[in-house]
């Protein structure tokens, strides 16, 4: 038993974790995505492997904020010991190496892993300037984002610009930035976890889920996981009962304010906005935005610094405030409806890049010309 | 001749290549390269400017709270909107709480690499690694056995054969001097201080909702109410857990982070030989102590020129240009001619070399990067450009940390213009910080206590209260350094939007006179043992903390004359 238990009991023991504490845990996992407590022993199981999975973590257009909040995992105690579980083979902020024994490790992971790895994308990926608007080690960010994404077993999207273009994407797209599922067209096993930034808490559950189902959650239209997006922040704020008696914020500070009453008339996006904040909280469940008393300003959603702003101005026709239209058609006057402003982002972007440089249709590369050549693969599976 | 191109750096926040040239075991010229656009400013255009914080609050998610604190003072300072006392309490709690917990990161989780050999620490004798823990500290975890227990641990780590993101380092340098006991010390350190960060920055969540991308901020005050007697404000409660996490938090920095940096350093004292840099130094100040047009400030704003402590002067943004001869932008007039921040102009034009590439094109444009001067010179700024300026001004605290500093390192003063000049700045910043912050926490229980509950200026937030047109400045000493942010607001919506920011001031590249930029200096006779394995060049600039995706901003076209600056 001791054997097979390996180097995770040992690494919780060495923590003051029992096995039963792990196991407990591992419920807690089993009980987020609604499955029979039985399946707390199979996740302990998976998650105790010998040889740990491979991560990659790739940064383009992005201001590192997913990496924070990634730093800032914890809870629970042996969620830490989870992310210890991978081998985080490549992440710039992180990893020792640097130049081409950064590289280095990257291509390794890519030639003799091909299709076992996992991938974290953090920022968006520019279509401008043929790709010179973000290149690591002279190559682009697209060149990049589709030879290894390509290679992965499955890849996260995480934060808002990696899934849907995000800040840089925002009107007129500058640099005609795309996320993921845009710029990496056919990507397999892609998985969305939006908002600015992404919850350390909810990464670690998808990855959890992963490793041990070998295979992504069920997900909404816009491709997150309904674990974490499957309700909006409106359905579990703790100020609803103040919006359905109409009591409201007027004015910042006062006393309304004050003692915790609805943010809508102050803007907040909530009623159309789909992440788990109220009910997970943030760094270790200590506070959430509308917990500190600002509104919620959308972050989960696609093109919200377009759709969200600007962020002080009320929503329209929530059913509960004027009455005169349910919270859901709102959303749809909002997002234009999640699944149709899904499939029409990337010719959005496509249009504010055209706008902003006043040239004309760009469209991304095709896939073969992007990537580099490949040395012939040793030891990896085909 | 070796060409050495380092391309990633690692370690840092963002996208930034160096490349040198090395003969003789020394740099002897050096490009810093930022390769990564987003052009936010532009995307600012034509926006709600109360929205603008959380635009560029997203410049960078490592220093999360900076671009939003420049922004809602550049806005303030157009539209005429006045912070009440609570409001410049809670906003210093949080700048302190950033720089505090930047700093501790950037030591252990950033740079310590480049000093500590994580393989040699597998050699190192736990025992014996305990007696040098009990000689510099009275930090409890100092056991032969908890020390024991940590080279375990790497050991089965090293031992699994994937070493993660310690493989393919530079392990075994000629250049790494640290005992393997000292190794063990700061791997021990380096995971501890990674759980530090984490329940630290809960100051933040409980200020801003969340870290990063706090959620509190406001033109004209804060989001977070202030009432003692509410369970959905800042109350007595929070006080009290404010200040349990500050205590704990100033514990970690003066028993653990500045023992281990005069520890590590007298191992490579050689290093305040190297890495001086421009030796020119701006600060704009920071932590206002009253809310008065011209705000005494904690740390003092200032310029020091060609190292002159002796000389502090005065700080004048008219006096600043940025030049664009080496940059990928083109301005209407020539490149020849640097141009000041009011009359910049931005225009991304890409001459680089086509992707993928081995070579940038040195001699001629070469980064994303702008090169900002003062009276026509480069200066460095950031925490050791900070505390030059607060130790020429007669900073009690500042002067007598460093004077503890050099004593306990047996150097002398010219020693702070160096590489290890900015380890340690940036630690003794991090002492200064921790010991002060519970003033204000303090000044908000005591706020509280009199029943001072405003958090905002509501008079100015409705936009029609503005003038129909507006210019503003905000400045803000980031963990990185000066940094400013100008707005023009035009009809109540952002006519132009630009900042200036402290990694272009350090980070970027050649001017039109040709003088090389902060980092290019700094390298400059920086020995390289191995040029292949050039970890020599990762101290020089690691020390400098690069945080490249703040300093990839440009200017926009804005041809009037500012508001009169309120500092910071």
């Amino acid at each position: 038993m001791r054997d097979s238990e390996g180097w995770l009991v040992k690494e919780l023991r060495r923590r003051g974790v029992s096995r039963r504490d792990f196991i407990l845990f591992c419920g807690g996992i089993a009980s987020t995505f609604a499955l029979p407590s039985s399946a707390a022993t199979k996740i302990a199981a998976a998650l105790s492997r010998a040889k740990k999975p491979i991560l990659v973590w790739l940064e383009f257009q992005d201001c590192a904020g997913n990496t924070e909040s990634f730093l800032r995992a914890s809870a629970p105690s042996a969620g830490e010991v989870i992310l210890d579980l991978l081998s985080l083979d490549y992440h710039e902020t992180i990893m020792a190496a640097a130049g081409h024994q950064a590289e280095a490790a990257l291509d390794g992971v890519v030639k003799t892993n091909k299709g076992e790895y996992l991938c974290v994308v953090e920022g968006s990926i520019p279509t401008g300037a043929n790709g010179a608007y973000c290149t690591i080690g002279g190559k682009s960010a697209l060149a990049i984002a589709r030879e290894v994404c390509g290679g992965a077993a499955a890849t996260i999207a995480m934060g808002t610009c990696a899934t849907y273009g995000g800040l840089p994407a925002a009107a007129p797209n500058p640099t005609g930035a795309l996320g993921v599922s845009d710029a990496v067209p056919g990507v397999k096993n892609l998985i969305n976890l939006s908002a600015c930034p992404a919850n350390a808490a909810n990464l670690v559950a998808l990855v959890s889920y992963y490793l041990t189902f070998k295979r992504w959650p069920p997900v909404d239209s816009v491709g997150r996981p309904l674990f974490a997006y499957g309700k909006t922040i409106h359905d579990n704020c703790e100020r609803r009962a103040h919006f359905d008696q109409s009591q409201y914020v007027e004015a910042w500070g006062d006393a309304g304010h004050r003692a915790g009453y609805c943010l809508y008339k102050m803007g907040c996006k909530g009623p159309v906005t789909h992440q788990n904040c109220p009910n997970v909280g943030w760094n270790q469940g200590t506070n959430w935005p509308i917990g500190c008393g600002h509104p919620c300003i959308g972050c989960a959603e696609p093109d919200f610094w377009d759709k969200m702003t600007p962020f002080y101005k009320h929503l329209p026709n929530v059913e509960g405030f004027g009455a005169s239209a349910p919270v859901d058609t709102a959303g749809l006057w909002l997002l234009g409806g999640t699944a149709a402003a899904f499939g029409a982002h990337t010719v959005v972007k496509m249009a504010q890049h055209r706008m902003a440089t006043g040239k004309g249709p760009q469209t991304p590369p095709p896939l073969k010309s992007a990537e580099p050549p490949q040395a012939p693969r040793t030891g990896g599976k085909p | 001749m070796s060409h050495v191109v380092v391309d990633p750096v690692t370690r840092i926040e963002g996208h930034l290549r160096i490349e040198a040239e090395v003969d003789g075991g020394q740099v002897q010229d050096a490009w810093s390269s930022s390769t990564m656009f987003r052009g936010i400013e532009i995307i600012l255009k034509g926006r709600d400017p109360r929205d603008a914080w959380a635009f560029t609050q997203r410049i960078c998610g490592v220093c999360t709270t900076v671009h939003a604190i420049a922004s809602i003072r550049a806005v303030e300072n157009a539209v005429g909107a006045r912070p009440p006392p609570n409001a410049r309490i809670l906003r210093n709690l949080i700048i302190a709480a950033q720089c505090i917990q930047d700093h501790v990161i950037h030591f252990y989780h950033l740079h310590a690499l480049d000093w500590v050999d994580v393989v040699s620490a597998l050699s190192a004798d736990p025992a014996k690694t305990a007696a040098l823990a009990q000689s510099i500290s009275d930090w409890p975890l100092s056991s032969e056995k908890y020390f024991s227990g940590v080279k375990t641990r790497l050991k089965d780590f090293v031992d699994r054969g994937q070493l993660g993101p310690f493989a393919n380092a530079y392990w075994g340098h000629p250049a790494y001097k640290l005992p393997p006991e000292a190794n063990l010390l700061a791997v021990a350190h380096y995971l501890e201080a990674l759980d530090w960060q984490r329940e630290f920055i809960k100051i933040h969540a409980i200020l801003g909702g969340k870290n990063p991308h706090l959620q509190s901020f406001l033109v004209g005050g804060m989001a977070t109410p202030v009432d003692p007697n509410s369970q959905a404000a800042l109350n007595i409660g929070t006080i009290d857990a404010l200040r349990s996490l500050t205590a704990k938090g100033r514990d970690f920095v003066t028993r653990v982070y500045l023992p281990d940096v005069l520890a590590v350093a007298s191992f490579y004292k050689d290093w305040a030989g190297y890495g001086a840099g421009v030796g020119n130094y701006l600060v704009y100040g920071e932590y206002p102590e009253d809310d008065s047009a011209k705000p005494p400030l904690f740390l003092p704003a200032g310029v020091i020129r060609n190292r002159d402590l002796s000389k502090v002067l005065p700080v004048d943004p008219a006096r600043i240009t940025e030049s664009v001869k080496h940059s990928w932008y083109d301005y209407a007039g020539g490149d020849d001619k640097p141009l000041p921040p009011a009359q910049g102009e931005t225009r991304p034009k890409y001459t680089g070399p086509q992707p993928p590439y081995e070579r940038l094109n040195l001699a001629e444009k070469y980064s994303w990067l702008k090169s900002p001067r003062y009276e026509g010179e480069p200066m460095e700024v950031g925490p050791l450009a900070r505390m030059l300026v607060a130790y020429g001004s007669g900073h009690k605290r500042v002067q007598e940390l460093v004077g503890t500093a050099l004593g306990q390192l047996k150097v002398g003063p010219e020693a702070l213009f160096s590489t290890l000049g900015r380890i340690a700045a940036r630690c003794i910043e991090t002492v200064v910080l921790a010991e002060k912050i519970d003033d204000w926490v303090n000044a908000l229980a005591a706020n509280m206590g009199a029943g001072d509950l405003r958090i905002q200026d509501n008079a100015k937030w409705d936009p029609s209260s503005w003038p129909k047109e507006a210019f503003g400045a905000g400045f803000h000493e980031a963990p990185r350094g000066a940094l400013g942010h100008w707005v023009h607001i035009k009809d109540g919506v952002i006519a132009n939007y630009q900042c200036i920011v402290p990694s272009t001031w350090n980070a970027g590249p050649r001017d039109q006179a040709g003088k090389r930029g902060p980092y290019e200096s700094s390298l400059l006779k920086t020995p390289v043992a191995d040029p292949t394995k050039p970890l020599e060049i990762l101290r020089t600039v690691h020390s400098f903390d690069p945080c490249m995706a703040c300093g990839v901003h440009v200017v926009d076209v804005n041809r009037r004359p500012l508001a009169e600056v309120r500092t910071p």
